[in-house]
């Protein structure tokens, strides 16, 4: 459908990224200046500017086989190894959260200053870095050269094209359940109570007209909500107040998160099937994204005992990014009940 | 008592995708049976249910170029376009417009939209479809261009009959006037919408005539209906106008909705409007036409709220609005509500 899609979906699924690998890597207490390197070395890669250049071109949105491995070879992008089952959770978490947002979004317009706000988190990460900094600040005035023009049509196609990429996800995650966002069977609520889009009118009043143009009647409903007058709009520009918090980060410091698991065999039971037929263009998205990301060092086995591909010399830190890698379980932890290896692997995300 | 109570759903193979309209009926009386549409990404999902609610079929209708086995398009919109002679089941999508007999059974015509060699930052799609008096079908495209399709009475020998270049934004929706009433001549045969909210109003015939060009406030019309000369328009902001479509003589605004309105329908033999949008509320209003007074009365009638969903598809399922029939976004079920 939008054929200018694909920009807004890579840079708020990565932003989203960054929001949970931050909070993984202060959780479990990796160094300040080791994990400052990750994402560093991370957004450096998002932001690639061979790589870029390909995304905003017009194009139709990649597979969700050819976009999850995209996403893999980013979150490979640093010193951090991520084993399968770890990073399906963080894919499951960084999906779902956008999808809310898009979904949630007052203003198909407004998916933009979600974009802006995922932005504007990134730009924080790397503010000690200029030369990371100016690749996103050059990204930002690409973000607002291609959409601010767009009609609030235009931007509408844009979202049912991205509800399209979302559609039948219903994965359970536990931020949401407990912020009471998402009910127990993957749906979001759908508040018909709050602030009005800026642009629309608190639903409720009938004004009929005359041929002359005089108003002569007014009549009221019943709206059936509980609706309020609509906020300030939210700046487009590049260092403004967004007004919307969706797309800010979700497991900031000064948020409680959520450490309870939610039940992740449920969850899988709820994974769409996705469509593994040979797709005949997958393998020509694959082969130009393996170009562009640059031959990053993917580990071919899934096991995440292979420790080779990292920098590190200092056996303390090595123990630390294999806590990363998820093979450690905390005594007193809540394991799951199995004691297979895949549940065990799942400890990366467990406190999401 | 409410106005009108939930029935028992029906069940479809895929849940519904977000797009404006998305719920097409054909009601097939003398058969007891009515047809649904309704669309999910590259597949028209059709159901024929049995008035007496104890048979269901399904069927699945593919977006694809006949001839061209790996190529598949999103569809943007399924619709019935009931003409005098027969029923067709019109299918849009990104690669062109395809048209069925009724029950989906046979595909007797294809066209192809132009579609350029690399994708352009204008996306090119079919959106709009509606059947128009004797023998026309017209669809809308997404540089703003309406296709007039000539439709014999019976096999697959139809062809363009003229290109409207009138909009100049893609097209949301088409309508034609569904009064219906012999003897009351309507001057205007169909309204056009677009994404800028401009409304044209045409006459039909071997040469299609705009009578009526009505300016939009840059906002999106989503979904319009032509009933008894007015203009029924849906929009982005969750308001409907009502327009007098010969002159564009405002009638009334609506503040309708707190989201985007994603369909719109309109009960010819009583005057009731179904609206629906993505804020989860679908609502019934009555339209009064006073003739000697060139006036026209909105009443609202009922609310249904579908709780957590935001609707893509509503429109009534025979002419008085009797019953009434909803899709959502994520939703694999008709839901559907009749009178009390």
């Amino acid at each position: 459908m939008s054929s200018r899609t694909l920009p807004l979906l890579f840079i708020n699924l990565g932003g989203e990224m960054l929001y949970i690998l931050d909070q993984r890597l202060r959780a479990q207490n990796i160094p300040a200046d080791k994990a400052k390197k990750v994402m560093n070395d991370i957004i450096t890669t998002m932001f690639n500017k061979k790589f870029l250049e390909e995304l905003f071109k017009p194009q139709e949105l990649y597979s969700k086989k050819a976009l999850r491995t995209v996403f893999d070879r980013l979150a490979h992008a640093s010193i951090m190894r991520l084993n399968q089952a770890s990073m399906d959770k963080l894919y499951d978490l960084m999906t779902m959260a956008f999808k809310y947002q898009v979904l949630l979004c007052p203003r198909p317009k407004d998916i933009l200053l979600i974009s802006f706000n995922h932005m504007d988190a990134i730009k924080d990460f790397v503010k000690d870095t200029p030369s990371i900094l100016s690749q996103v600040d050059e990204t930002y005035q690409q973000l607002i050269e291609m959409y601010t023009t767009l009609c609030s049509g235009e931007f509408q196609l844009i979202r049912q094209t991205l509800l399209i990429f979302f559609q039948d996800m219903h994965i359970r995650v536990s931020i949401f359940l407990k912020d009471k966002v998402q009910n127990s069977n993957g749906r979001f609520v759908l508040p018909t109570s709050g602030p009005v889009p800026y642009g629309t009118q608190v639903p409720g009043l009938i004004r009929m007209f005359s041929c002359t143009g005089e108003e002569v009647t007014r009549l009221q409903f019943n709206n059936g909500g509980n609706y309020t007058a609509a906020l300030r709009e939210g700046s487009f520009e590049i260092f403004r107040d967004r007004v919307t918090k969706l797309g800010t980060n979700m497991y900031s410091v000064s948020r409680p998160v959520e450490t309870h698991m939610s039940g992740t065999s449920k969850n899988s039971a709820q994974h769409t099937k996705v469509n593994t037929a040979p797709n005949p263009l997958a393998k020509e998205e694959l082969n130009l994204l393996a170009k562009l990301m640059g031959g990053l060092e993917v580990p071919k086995s899934g096991n995440a005992d292979n420790v080779d591909n990292i920098v590190f010399q200092d056996q303390q830190v090595n123990a630390e990014l294999a806590k990363i890698m998820g093979e450690f379980t905390e005594s007193g932890e809540q394991s799951p009940s199995s004691s297979s290896k895949g549940d065990d692997l799942l400890a990366m995300m467990d406190g999401l | 008592i409410s106005m009108y109570h939930k029935e028992k759903s029906i069940q479809v193979k895929n849940s519904a995708s977000a797009l404006y309209n998305n719920l097409g009926v054909l009601r097939i009386a003398p058969r007891h049976l009515t047809y649904f549409t309704v669309v999910h990404a590259n597949v028209v999902n059709m159901v024929s249910a049995s008035w007496d609610g104890l048979n269901y079929s399904h069927r699945q209708l593919q977006s694809k170029e006949p001839n061209v086995a790996t190529s598949t398009s999103l569809i943007m919109q399924a619709a019935f376009c009931p003409l005098p002679s027969r029923d067709l089941l019109v299918v849009t999508s990104q690669k062109g417009i395809q048209m069925y007999e009724s029950d989906g059974s046979i595909m007797v015509y294809w066209h192809a939209l132009d579609t350029p060699e690399t994708p352009t930052a204008q996306a090119v799609f079919a959106r709009g479809i509606s059947a128009v008096r004797e023998s026309y079908i017209c669809v809308g495209v997404s540089s703003g261009a309406i296709l007039v399709f000539d439709v014999p009475i019976k096999g697959s020998n139809i062809t363009l009959s003229e290109v409207l270049k009138e909009h100049k934004e893609s097209i949301t929706d088409i309508a034609p006037e569904c009064s219906g009433q012999p003897g009351m001549e309507c001057i205007a045969d169909l309204v056009s919408a677009d994404d800028g909210g401009n409304l044209c109003v045409w006459k039909s015939g071997e040469d299609f005539q705009l009578l009526n060009n009505i300016p939009g406030f840059d906002m999106s019309c989503s979904s319009v209906k032509l009933w008894k000369g007015t203009v029924v328009a849906g929009y982005g902001t969750g308001q409907i106008h009502l327009y007098e479509a010969v002159t564009g003589i405002l009638h009334a605004e609506i503040n309708a909705h707190a989201r985007w309105i994603y369909s719109l329908d309109i009960a010819p033999f009583s005057g009731l409007l179904l609206s629906a949008a993505e804020d989860s509320l679908v609502r019934v209003w009555h339209l009064t036409m006073t003739p000697e007074t060139n006036s026209v009365e909105v009443a609202h009638l009922h609310n249904e709220c579908v709780t957590d969903t935001q609707i893509c598809g509503a429109k009534f399922c025979d002419g008085d609005g009797y019953a009434f029939a909803v899709t959502g976004y994520d939703l694999s079920e008709i839901i559907r509500y009749t009178q009390s």
